[in-house]
């Protein structure tokens, strides 16, 4: 994928993607639209996706970012793929607990344990 | 917008003014309402608060308040911070909504659908949330002290 004005930096490793945002900021509604783009581009090149996406570096998200969290998750799914997260902000975290989307998510401390946790 | 003001201009603690759908503009403002919390000493957890409360607000009055308006079409947005508190007041131009008609974001039938979560974090957040005028005026009060959900 071109890194060419990318929101994210992609890295391959075996059969996952990881993924990590560029700005520590992911509030604005152009660049959360990018950002679901760009995943979904990688997600549906795939059958089965394995993605990690890292949040380290990052300091505020907003619901829309949640949204596009939710809509790439909702793909992994229907691709019978996986996704992880990791390296979430304590307070970001408090994010994920109001709106019961810790549930929803796998989500890790750390890569490493991520990584791990792919099946 | 504070930008406006001659460089020379003190640094503000409060401020009315008319925002454009313009990400420029919306940073400036979070930059210029997060320098004052720090004058006034907020802790870390509090101004993660009143950025996260003040960008969905922002974003809920554009993309919501304003959904069959002309886009182009500003926000109004007063805030004023002193020792004890931070009272942000976001108008828009829309017809107003009831919030107590919004479905409930945490409710397993709600999880995996992408929006309608502004309000609640909003509410989560801060220390008073009232949605005023014919429901398209938002004000929103954090007091020092106010456990944070992280804190």
């Amino acid at each position: 994928m071109s890194s060419s004005g990318s929101r994210l930096r992609f890295k391959r490793d075996g059969e996952v993607t990881q993924v990590e945002f560029r700005d520590r900021n992911i509030l604005d509604e152009a660049n959360i639209q990018q950002i679901c783009e760009e995943i979904s581009e990688v997600v549906e090149s795939a059958p089965n996706p394995k993605l990690l996406i890292s949040f380290a570096g990052v300091d505020h998200l907003s619901s829309a970012a949640l949204g596009t969290l939710i809509t790439i998750n909702n793909k992994i799914k229907n691709s019978e793929g996986q996704l992880r997260l990791a390296n979430i902000d304590p307070q970001i975290y408090e994010v994920f607990k109001i709106t019961r989307l810790h549930g929803l998510f796998k989500i890790f401390d750390s890569t490493d344990e991520a990584m791990a946790s792919f099946a | 917008m504070s930008g406006q003001h001659p460089p020379s201009a003190e640094p503000a603690d409060g401020d009315r003014i008319t925002l454009a759908h313009d990400r420029a503009q919306i940073d400036r403002l979070h930059q210029t309402v997060l320098a004052s919390l720090e004058r006034h000493g907020y802790e870390e957890a509090s101004r993660f608060a009143v950025r996260l409360a003040l960008e969905e607000g922002i974003s809920n009055a554009f993309r919501h308040g304003h959904a069959s308006l002309d886009a182009d079409l500003p926000i109004d947005v007063e805030w004023s911070v002193d020792a004890d508190r931070i009272v942000m007041v976001i108008e828009d131009q829309g017809p107003g909504f009831n919030p107590d008609v919004i479905p409930d974001p945490t409710l397993e039938e709600n999880l995996e659908k992408p929006a309608g979560r502004g309000v609640l974090l909003i509410r989560s957040f801060m220390s008073e949330v009232a949605f005023e005028g014919r429901g398209n005026r938002l004000r929103m009060v954090f007091k020092r002290g106010q456990p944070t959900p992280h804190a």
